[in-house]
C-alpha cells in the first residue's frame, strides 16, 4: 500500500516502505557522463575497492563531445582508459545520456537508476525510479551497486482535460513550474498522473519526469502502463512483459488538479523556470537565437513539430536557428524522413547529436546582451554562455513559430492555417 | 571565528560555479571562480574559516559535485542556510562539507557578521549582534559520514550497510 515511489521502493527492498523512512537499495544502473566521470574516478579510486558489477555501469560522453577544448578531451580520454582498464560494458557517444539510456533500453518499469546528473528524474516517466546524484555517490555506487534513500511524500499532480491546438506537454509543465515555483517539491516525488497523462504519447510523458527537477523533485514518476509497454516494444531492445507498478491507496501530502484545457502557450522568463508568464505578454519580443533540442526537447516528434512548421518558409535572416537532435537515433530517423533536408532549407543549422548549448560549452553560446528562446528546461543565469544573456524556456512549436519572425511568436498563428 | 558572506534564496549551482568552469575536477582551480558572477570579490578575499549564509533551498539546480567542491576549495568552514536542495545536500555531506539548517540563524546573520560555528554541537554565534542559534539536528548516518569526513573515508574502513 502507498504511493508510487513507495510501491517501487517496497518491490525492490522486498518489505514495505513508507515515506520518512531510510533505505538502502540495490540499484539497477549507475549513469554518468563525460562532466560527472571524472570526478566519480577520483572517488573510485581513493575509495580503492573493486568494482561491484560492472554491468550496472553505463557512461556517455554527451556534456562537451565532440571535445570543444582541450581540457574535454582529456577528460574524455581519461574516462576511456579508465574504462578500458576496468573492462566497463558500456560507454556510448551517440547522444544525450537520457534520451540514450531509454533508446539502449536501460530503463523499465520499476527499475532504480542513479545518475550523476540533475535530470535523471527523466527515467520516472517509464515507472522506473530515476533521481540524480553527484558523482561521488556514484563511485561509491560503483563500490557498493547500492544507494540510499529518504523514502520521500508524495505530490500527486492530477491532469484532466485536453489541451488545446498549440499547446504541448512542456507548456503544462511550465504552468505546473509557475504554480509550484523551483522549491515546490524539494524532497518530494511528484506522481504525474489522471486523463491527460494515460492518453499522452511517451515523448510527451518525458518532459514531465524531466522537468519535475526544475521543481526540486527527487523523482518525477508516472505510472507505467499499456503506452509503455508498446513504446518500449518498438522503440528498445526491450520485449517486456512488464509488470505494472501502481500506486495503492496512496497517501498524498498534496493532490494538485489542474485542467489542461485552461492552459495558452507559456514561457519560462529570464532567470528561473518558475518566473512564468502566458506567452501573449511577451508577444514580440526580440530574440537573437532559437535552440531546439536537449533531453527535454530534442526528439523526434519535436524535430517534426518545427519541421512541419517551418516546411516551405524561411526562418529570421538575423536570427540563429540551431537544432540540436538529442541522440542519432533520432537523427537518423529525421535525416531518412526529411526533416534534416526541410529545416536546413528553411535557413536553420542542425548541429551533431548531445546535450549541445544547453551546457554552454559549444554549438550555440551566447554573448552579453542576446536572448534566446529555447526548448530546455533550465535559464539559469550564465547557463549557455554569457551570464549578461537571457534565456527563455518554450515548447517546439513556440521555438519554431519564433524562428520565422525573430521574435517570441504564438505558434498558433500558423498552426491554425 | 570567521566573516559571514550571505547569498540570496534558491542560490543555484550555476551561479556557485558556471558550467564552462567545470571542465576541471581541481578544488584550489574551482575555487578561483566560485560565486565569480553574482559575488565577484568572494574569491580574492575569502579567508580560511568564513562561513557561507544561504536561504531557502540553497544549492538548487545541477547535480555538479564540483560546487560543494569549489566552496570548500575556497576556506570556507561551513554553510548555514534555512534548506538545501537535495542533491547539493547529499554532494555536500559527502564530500565532507559541513552544512547546518537553520532558518533563524540564516535570516539573523547579515554579510560581514562575525561568526563563531560549533560543529559538532551545531551553535551558532553571530559575534556582531550578539545572538545565538541552534541548528538543525542531523539524521544518525548523516553523522556517521560526517564524522568519518566524508563517504570516501567513512567506506575506506566501513562497509555501505554500516550506514543505517
Amino acid at each position: 500500500m502507498g504511493t508510487l515511489v513507495e510501491e517501487i521502493f517496497s518491490q525492490k527492498a522486498g518489505r514495505s516502505v513508507h515515506a520518512g523512512e531510510i533505505v538502502l537499495l540495490d540499484v539497477d544502473y549507475i549513469m554518468s557522463h563525460d562532466n560527472t566521470t571524472p570526478l566519480a574516478i577520483k572517488a573510485f579510486e581513493m575509495i580503492g575497492k573493486p568494482i561491484f558489477d560492472k554491468q550496472k555501469i553505463v557512461l556517455h560522453f554527451d556534456h562537451a563531445y565532440p571535445a570543444p577544448n582541450i581540457l574535454a578531451a582529456t577528460n574524455h580520454k581519461k574516462i576511456i582508459e579508465f574504462a578500458q582498464k576496468e573492462d566497463l560494458p558500456y560507454l556510448f557517444k551517440q547522444g544525450v545520456c537520457h534520451q540514450v539510456m531509454i533508446e539502449e533500453g536501460f530503463v523499465t518499469p520499476g527499475a532504480i537508476i542513479i545518475g550523476a546528473d540533475s535530470h535523471s528524474n527523466t527515467y520516472g516517466a517509464l515507472g522506473a525510479f530515476g533521481a540524480g546524484l553527484g558523482s561521488t555517490e556514484i563511485g561509491v555506487a560503483w563500490v557498493t551497486g547500492k544507494s540510499w534513500f529518504k523514502v520521500p511524500e508524495t505530490i500527486r499532480v492530477e491532469l484532466s482535460g485536453e489541451t488545446q491546438t498549440g499547446v504541448y506537454a512542456k507548456d503544462v509543465m511550465i504552468y505546473i513550474a509557475g504554480m509550484l515555483g523551483m522549491d515546490g517539491a524539494t524532497y518530494r516525488s511528484v506522481e504525474f498522473g489522471g486523463r491527460y497523462i494515460e492518453t499522452l504519447p511517451m515523448h510527451e510523458r518525458i518532459v514531465f519526469s524531466n522537468m519535475s527537477t526544475e521543481i526540486g523533485a527527487k523523482c518525477g514518476l508516472i505510472a507505467a502502463d499499456q503506452v509503455t509497454a508498446e513504446y518500449l516494444r518498438e522503440n528498445t531492445p526491450i520485449e517486456g512483459p512488464f509488470e505494472e507498478i501502481h500506486p495503492v491507496s496512496p497517501n498524498y501530502e498534496r493532490v494538485l488538479e489542474i485542467d489542461v484545457s485552461t492552459i495558452s502557450p507559456q514561457l519560462s522568463c529570464h532567470p528561473t523556470v518558475d518566473n512564468v508568464r502566458d506567452l501573449k505578454e511577451l508577444e514580440g519580443l526580440d530574440v537573437n537565437e532559437i535552440y531546439i533540442g536537449t533531453c527535454t526537447n530534442g526528439r523526434y516528434e519535436d524535430i517534426e513539430i518545427a519541421a512541419n512548421l517551418l516546411k516551405g518558409q524561411q526562418v529570421d535572416s538575423v536570427t540563429r536557428v540551431i537544432v540540436t537532435p538529442a541522440s542519432q537515433m533520432i537523427y537518423k530517423k529525421a535525416m531518412k524522413n526529411g526533416l534534416l533536408d526541410i529545416l536546413m532549407d528553411a535557413g536553420c543549422t542542425i548541429t551533431g547529436v548531445g546535450c549541445g548549448a544547453c551546457i554552454g560549452r559549444h554549438g550555440g553560446i551566447l554573448a552579453p546582451n542576446e536572448r534566446a528562446l529555447t526548448t530546455m528546461n533550465r535559464n539559469f543565469i550564465g547557463r549557455m554562455g554569457s551570464p549578461l544573456a537571457e534565456i527563455y524556456l518554450a515548447s517546439p512549436a513556440t521555438a519554431a513559430a519564433s524562428a520565422l519572425t525573430g521574435k517570441i511568436t504564438d505558434p498558433r498563428n500558423y498552426l491554425r492555417q | 571565528m570567521g566573516k559571514a558572506w550571505a547569498f540570496s534564496e534558491n542560490l543555484n549551482t550555476d551561479e556557485i560555479i558556471p558550467g564552462r568552469f567545470n571542465i576541471t575536477i581541481d578544488p584550489q582551480e574551482l575555487a578561483k571562480n566560485v560565486f565569480c558572477e553574482i559575488k565577484p570579490d568572494y574569491a580574492p578575499n575569502v579567508v580560511v574559516g568564513d562561513v557561507i549564509i544561504g536561504g531557502q533551498n540553497f544549492g538548487c539546480g545541477s547535480s555538479r559535485e564540483h560546487a560543494p567542491i569549489a566552496i570548500k576549495g575556497s576556506g570556507a568552514k561551513c554553510i548555514i542556510a534555512a534548506s538545501y536542495a537535495r542533491i547539493f545536500f547529499r554532494n555536500a555531506v559527502n564530500i565532507g562539507l559541513p552544512i547546518l539548517e537553520s532558518r533563524e540563524a540564516a535570516e539573523g546573520i547579515n554579510e560581514g557578521d562575525e561568526i563563531e560555528v560549533d560543529l559538532s554541537s551545531g551553535k551558532i554565534d553571530n559575534m556582531s549582534t550578539g545572538e545565538s542559534f541552534q541548528a538543525q539536528p542531523l539524521p544518525p548516518f548523516i553523522i556517521k559520514i560526517a564524522e568519518a569526513g566524508g563517504i570516501i573515508n567513512f567506506l575506506q574502513t566501513n562497509s555501505i550497510e554500516d550506514l543505517l
